[in-house]
């Protein structure tokens, strides 16, 4: 019995290093199978790319982006882009990719910055919410400072301008209805477009924090 | 003329008994609702910056973060704005401008007339399962100028539309705790946990518990169905107020009301007893549940 702790533990060690290997294989170059590389849009330190709204998956919790991949693939979360690239990946591919990117350091960024009248309307809403018009505040399950609260939650604080509005279109129109409860799409369709505008330049202008919260 | 007195009169004595009926009530019945007025409180920036605004701002931080501001009067992981949602203004999630302008009023629960700062003292006693902050106490004081700012022009003794949780009617079927699971895992769990344990992130309550060691106490107001019934119904999922039927509300609000949670403060050793004295309806209190007595586990 012993020796099979043993045999356990001897196998384990490698495998986890061969597995943080290929998972950086598949970030940097694709899978050979029709997956291309996560870095062309996501960054090689996988901090995103701001302006064309691809979001930072750096330090993200594993669970969420493994969830994410699944969902591009059942078209629950559509996206032109993300859904061939989900579908080439194997369950174990994801996985290993979601563990890479969770367990990376959260890259510096610049904050956006922006009109200060907008970011002050930005962080009413994501701090307190809109409660005359049922919006809750962003933090309230996104976590104190927008940090994520890990399984469900993902980090909002620091991602793009570009990225969350699109999001919030996404849960607007239907195009991305992975949703527990229903939650966004129920906050989404309550948002109008200034406080669209508003809230997603104050995310934006927040410093990056690691969102794999335990 | 006499004619118009009467009515008057008569109008008086239907204002004035709907407020004695409704003085101590956390769930409001839908024909005292239907008729109240609406009010609007002030804006958070209307907050004066000067000596009484300094102590309102207090109130609002004891209120939305108890467990810092008022650590030493809790006993549990939870925090005001856990039951009075969007820092005490929502309508419908017994809001402070609602509760305030009602007292002094008679309450069943201690069969006296408690002023304001004895009401929110039994919050203390038993949503909080802590102790009592001293009515003159700084938390106290804080807390009573919060409510009275966030009451800024409403009438004194009037049932404000969207004060208390709405009265949930009877359900259709009697409620039932394992139809109220399958809500639970559905729509609550996600963020209340798999054990209604709530969730923290680096110390601090994120999402509240709902039951166990951490949550309200049997004697607070909560644990009876029909008032969780009411604020379910309301409020939950967050900011999906409305959506559960009425059924899964009362099916929900029973499975959690049939988990064990922090003893009943006026205990006094008997759970028999304590349930014939405090818990003759509505509640789960003394029941047996999975071969366990409610109340009886401590």
């Amino acid at each position: 019995m012993k020796r099979i702790f043993l045999l356990a533990a001897i196998t384990c060690i490698p495998l986890s290093s061969q597995a943080d290997d290929a998972a950086k294989t598949i970030a940097m170059q694709g899978n050979k199978q029709g997956a291309t590389a996560c870095m062309a849009c996501h960054g090689a330190d996988g901090g995103g790319t701001a302006a064309a709204g691809f979001p930072r998956l750096a330090g993200l919790n594993d669970a969420y982006i493994a969830r994410q991949l699944k969902d591009f693939r059942s078209g629950k979360r559509s996206n032109p882009l993300m859904q061939p690239i989900a579908k080439a990946l194997s369950d174990t591919e994801v996985q290993l990719v979601a563990a890479y990117y969770a367990a990376l350091p959260v890259p510096a960024a610049t904050p956006e910055g922006g009109d200060p009248a907008l970011l002050r309307k930005g962080e009413a809403i994501a701090t307190k919410g809109d409660w005359n018009h049922e919006i809750p505040a962003c933090f309230q399950c996104h976590g104190p400072d927008g940090k994520g609260i890990e399984p469900s939650f993902p980090a909002i604080a620091g991602q793009s301008a570009a990225y969350i509005s699109s999001q919030i279109s996404a849960w607007k129109s239907g195009t991305r209805a992975n949703d527990p409860v229903g939650l966004m799409k129920s906050v989404a369709n309550k948002l109008s477009a200034d406080q669209v505008k508003a809230v997603s330049a104050f995310l934006a202008n927040q410093p990056l924090t690691n969102g794999n919260q335990k | 003329m006499k004619h118009i007195i009467a009515t008057l009169m008569a109008l008086v004595v239907i204002a004035m008994s709907g407020m004695t009926a409704a003085a101590s009530k956390t769930v409001v019945p839908a024909q005292v609702k239907a008729k109240a007025p609406v009010f609007t409180p002030p804006s958070e920036d209307d907050i004066p910056n000067n000596e009484f605004g300094q102590i309102i701002r207090q109130g609002k931080n004891i209120f939305e973060d108890t467990q810092h501001y008022a650590k030493q009067y809790v006993g549990n992981g939870m925090n005001c704005v856990n039951c009075h949602l969007a820092s005490g203004r929502k309508a419908d999630s017994s809001p402070l401008w609602g509760a305030y302008v009602r007292y002094p009023a008679y309450r069943a629960k201690n069969n006296k007339v408690n002023t304001y700062e004895e009401r929110i003292q039994g919050c203390f006693k038993f949503s909080m399962n802590g102790k009592a902050p001293a009515a003159d106490s700084p938390e106290m004081v804080a807390l009573v100028t919060y409510s009275y700012w966030m009451a800024t022009g409403a009438p004194v003794g009037a049932q404000l539309k969207g004060a208390g949780y709405p009265e949930l009617p009877k359900p259709g079927i009697a409620p039932d705790a394992a139809r109220g699971k399958s809500v639970y895992t559905e729509s609550c769990q996600i963020c209340h946990g798999a054990n209604g344990e709530g969730k923290k992130v680096d110390g601090k309550s994120v999402f509240p518990p709902l039951w166990g060691s951490e949550a309200f106490n049997w004697g607070a107001g909560m644990h009876r169905v029909n008032t969780a019934a009411a604020f379910i119904k309301a409020n939950m999922p967050l900011a999906k107020g409305g959506t559960l039927t009425e059924q899964e509300a009362w099916d929900v609000a029973t499975f959690v009301m049939s988990h064990e949670r922090p003893q009943d403060p006026r205990f006094k050793g008997d759970v028999a007893q304590t349930k014939k004295e405090y818990h003759d309806e509505n509640c789960k209190y003394g029941e047996t549940v999975d071969g366990k007595v409610l109340g009886g586990n401590h």
